[in-house]
């Protein structure tokens, strides 16, 4: 899944802001429609559950309909969205780790692309691959969340360095910093077995 | 590229790049130099190859087109039980604060009631309004200006 981010908000989006900064609700519900899937996507890559991710990111337009006072129509609207979606994550990911809760949804949040499944695969294949995604998805919930976070707007939402540096506001250096010890760490806890097959 | 690094993490930043199609021409042949001249760097660079060549083959999972059909619907939901709250929350206190001081004004006019329980239930409430008080204020004003709200612990 590519998503482009918009560096610079277009002037129908500025309409729509300045319009629901003014408490337009339809104005709002446009905003809602044309950001939700990113939104939801940033919360599933960030919590790796469809129930939450659909829960945080509904609740985080909520409290930025609310915010709305604070909404700069001079600037695009999904980075300043993103910062309440993903505050509201690393909120859900302290009350996990606070709590000593697991995440024990068994509906996987990761798929292989279709491009990669083939009718040719016999059964013992197909079982690695589903092995190997699990173990892939157990591991990066073992990230701490800054480096999730980094791993995943890199790797399944396909932004450049330079748009995860704007949108989480760090240097691009620490940007490639995180995604090395995520990837480092990932790489160790699979192995060399885990990552034979692809080889 | 930035150059004052150290090694190390020159050369991991270089990888970084090299896996995300980030490099220059003189980058990536800074690394391959690096590469042939370190083993150990090396073999880290084929794991992460490895993991590269999986990660590629993931992607997040879509929800049903009905998710997206009732997304709105479900925002829209915690507007109104947001007011509702609110609402429910006023009238809550408008008229918890009433009886309140209906009750008191009874207890107080109330000659046979001994002066410790009229001291005992003004306690209580005068208890009541500073909980509330100390419990909005936190909400309303030192959250906002926590600095370290935003701290992952």
């Amino acid at each position: 899944m590519e998503v482009a981010l918009s560096v610079n908000g277009t002037a129908a989006e500025r309409l729509l802001m300045e319009r629901a900064r003014a408490g337009d609700r339809d104005a709002f519900g446009e905003l809602v429609s044309r950001y939700m899937r990113r939104a939801y996507f940033a919360a599933l890559g960030l919590l790796g559950s469809h129930d939450d991710a659909l829960d945080t990111s509904q609740e985080a337009f909520a409290r930025a309909f609310r915010a709305r006072g604070s909404l700069d129509p001079e600037r695009p609207f999904y980075p300043w969205l993103y910062q309440i979606v993903r505050r509201l994550c690393f909120n859900v990911t302290r009350d996990r780790r606070t709590r000593r809760t697991r995440l024990s949804e068994a509906t996987p949040w990761l798929v292989e692309e279709a491009r990669r499944r083939s009718a040719a695969d016999d059964p013992a294949r197909l079982a690695e691959r589903k092995e190997l995604r699990e173990r892939l998805e157990r591991e990066i919930d073992r990230l701490p969340p800054h480096e999730r976070e980094t791993l995943v707007l890199r790797e399944f939402e396909g932004l450049r360095y330079r748009e995860i540096a704007d949108l989480l506001g760090i240097p691009i250096g620490t940007v490639m910093s995180r995604l090395y010890s995520a990837r480092r760490a990932l790489a160790t806890a699979l192995g060399e077995s885990g990552l034979r097959e692809e080889a | 590229m930035q150059h004052d690094l150290v090694p190390d993490e020159r050369a991991r930043r270089l990888m970084m790049g090299a896996l995300d199609g980030e490099l220059s021409s003189s980058d990536e042949t800074e690394l391959k130099r690096l590469l042939e001249y370190d083993p150990a760097l090396e073999v880290e660079w084929r794991q992460l190859k490895r993991l590269k060549e999986v990660t590629n083959t993931m992607s997040l999972r879509q929800p049903s087109q009905e998710v997206w059909e009732g997304y709105w619907m479900g925002v829209y939901r915690r507007f109104e039980r947001g007011v509702a709250w609110i609402l429910v929350s006023l009238g809550a206190v408008v008229l918890l604060s009433w009886g309140a001081w209906e009750g008191l004004q009874e207890l107080w006019k109330d000659q046979e009631l001994p002066m410790l329980v009229k001291a005992g239930s003004l306690a209580l409430i005068a208890g009541f309004v500073v909980l509330l008080v100390s419990v909005v204020r936190e909400k309303f004003v030192v959250r906002q200006h926590d600095p370290y709200k935003d701290v992952i612990r």
